[in-house]
């Protein structure tokens, strides 16, 4: 027992427990609050929920068999982080795609990136009480998760590319269904954005909530549209462009404030650089082997690579450790979903218990990743 | 275990030996504490001892590799010093990166780089959960993928897939085996 002097009012410290099963925590996520009134005035994380040692099951792996457990780290983004994968054996394979498989893997990533920012989107709203945008985003959602099916027949853990290229050839009629999409979509933007960016409640609710400056982003490592809402333009496609990102034309989009409002901007507009690209990319698609020549028995040299990419939620990186045998020696994930969601107790700091919800819901994060 | 067929292809990798300024000034500035520094397929990398990990990475700071990318730990079980420690640096918002690596032996305590990166923090701690590495100087060094009471460390290679506690299996979850 303290022997400070108590009065009611600084008697009433409060810790309150949420999660891990919470609606709002977005997957088993425990965060314990300690509370001052309606005051947050420290947090805590409790991980591990969904902890399956990804990593030590890539030791005992050959790198094909490998390629599908990706998938279920960010389950909401699967196809990047199958790009990462695949990217990163080629690389320490000194290996390349072929023409065809890159400029498919563009357009099915940044489907998919739509696909994750919409997930965002709707969940988000119905964080702060509106229900409506769900049932739009999920329509939207639904195209693109028909395209993946038409592709390769699963909706959410894909498994859409192989090492050195494609899993499938591309079926009939996907230009047109992709084409068909992008035509559409940005009509569809306009909808959410006037169900939102003008909302006075929507507004109210999100900004200066949860800012994050970039000095802050930068020490805790934070990637992503949550730093580019800081106002870094840092997006690894223009600085470390891969899969031939380099030839399409598009902007980074940057926020000012880092707050949740810009954070929000920030998303809904990389949504329409999304089909952007995928509208340059469609109308391109070379022809030719889906295929490159990669050895059918994978056994890259004694050596060891990182490989990173944007994916929707920041910088998912692959650090391989080869010893020329058959399975990788050592496989780490830098999973972007972890490293941000470390910057949660910064922007909780201060904030309303209210606004806590918004918080975790701005940060995007998918715990399949974040616990591995 | 030490001799191999002669017939295997090379064993170590094939780095290329990597000098420049840059280089030079950090060889300058830590005198005999940069022991390697070399490219593998473009990754750069300097190999430097444990003890100049944390100065290093504040001297870097100041000349442009400013953003801690990730942090883990190979084990070579082999090897005299068995955990090889990996920083992945990077230029904030450019396209420059560098690797430093260090080797310590089981059981020795490393600093913990919190100080310069608070990013830091997680990375070590879940090396911590994995590898059993200690960082002295980390402000809340726990477990923190697995269950607090768990005991071993399941990313060393003698630890086996399908091994657990079970101990602890037991008793929380009233199971014989989780697999």
């Amino acid at each position: 027992m303290s022997t400070a002097p108590h009065t009611l009012l600084d008697a009433n410290e409060l810790t309150l427990n949420m999660g891990p099963q919470h609606p709002s925590t977005h997957g088993v996520f425990r965060l314990i609050l300690k509370l001052d009134g309606e005051k947050v005035v420290g947090t805590e994380s409790v991980l591990g929920y969904l902890h399956r040692g990804v990593e030590k099951i890539g030791e005992q792996r050959t790198y094909a068999m490998f390629a599908p457990y990706v998938d279920r780290m960010d389950y909401i983004a699967a196809v990047s982080n199958g790009l990462g994968y695949c990217l990163a054996v080629e690389k320490l394979l000194s290996a390349e795609a072929t023409p065809r498989a890159q400029v498919v893997r563009v357009i099915l990533t940044e489907l998919n990136r739509i696909a994750s920012h919409l997930l965002w989107l709707g969940t988000h709203a119905l964080d702060a009480g509106a229900i409506t945008p769900l049932f739009y985003t999920m329509r939207e959602r639904e195209e693109i998760l028909k395209i993946f099916e038409n592709y390769c027949g699963a909706r959410l853990t894909t498994h859409a590319f192989r090492i050195g290229g494609l899993q499938y050839q591309l079926y009939d009629g996907f230009e047109e269904q992709v084409q068909a999409f992008i035509d559409d979509f940005p009509a569809k933007l306009d909808e959410y954005e006037t169900l939102l960016t003008g909302n006075r409640i929507w507004r109210d609710r999100l900004q200066g909530i949860g800012i994050l400056t970039a000095e802050d982003c930068r020490k805790y490592s934070v990637t992503g549209p949550v730093l580019r809402a800081a106002g870094v333009p840092w997006d690894l496609r223009k600085t470390n462009p891969y899969s031939g990102y380099e030839q399409y034309e598009f902007d980074i989009p940057v926020g000012k404030n880092g707050d949740t409002f810009d954070r929000y901007l920030v998303r809904m507009q990389e949504m329409r650089e999304s089909t952007r690209i995928i509208r340059q990319a469609v109308k391109q698609i070379p022809d030719g082997p889906i295929m490159a020549k990669v050895p059918k028995v994978i056994k890259p040299p004694v050596g060891e690579i990182y490989m990173g990419i944007e994916a929707p939620k920041g910088e998912l990186g692959y650090f391989i450790v080869s010893d020329a045998s058959l399975n990788p020696y050592r496989m780490r994930v830098r999973p972007p979903s972890f490293i941000n969601l470390q910057a949660l107790d910064k922007m909780i700091e201060g904030a309303l218990v209210a606004d806590v919800v918004m918080i975790i819901g701005t940060l995007d994060f998918v715990m399949g990743e974040v616990d591995r | 275990m030490e001799e191999k067929p002669s017939i295997k292809p090379p064993v170590v990798m094939q780095a290329e030996p990597w000098h420049d300024e840059f280089v030079a000034g950090v060889q300058q500035h830590f005198e005999g504490a940069i022991l390697d520094s070399a490219s593998y397929l473009g990754d750069r990398f300097l190999l430097v001892t444990p003890s100049v990990v944390v100065d290093l990475a504040r001297h870097l700071q100041v000349h442009g590799f400013d953003f801690l990318v990730d942090f883990t730990v190979v084990d070579y079980p082999k090897r005299e010093s068995r955990f090889e420690l990996v920083y992945i640096l990077a230029k904030f918002g450019g396209s420059e990166r560098l690797r430093i690596k260090t080797r310590i032996p089981d059981g020795a305590v490393i600093a913990s780089l919190t100080p310069v990166y608070s990013g830091a923090n997680w990375m070590e701690r879940e090396v911590y959960d994995m590898f059993g590495i200690r960082f002295d100087g980390h402000p809340d060094l726990r477990r923190i993928l697995l269950p607090d009471e768990w005991e071993g460390h399941p990313l060393r290679k003698e630890y086996g897939i399908t091994q657990m506690d079970e101990k602890w299996v037991k008793s929380n979850l009233g199971i014989e085996s989780g697999q």
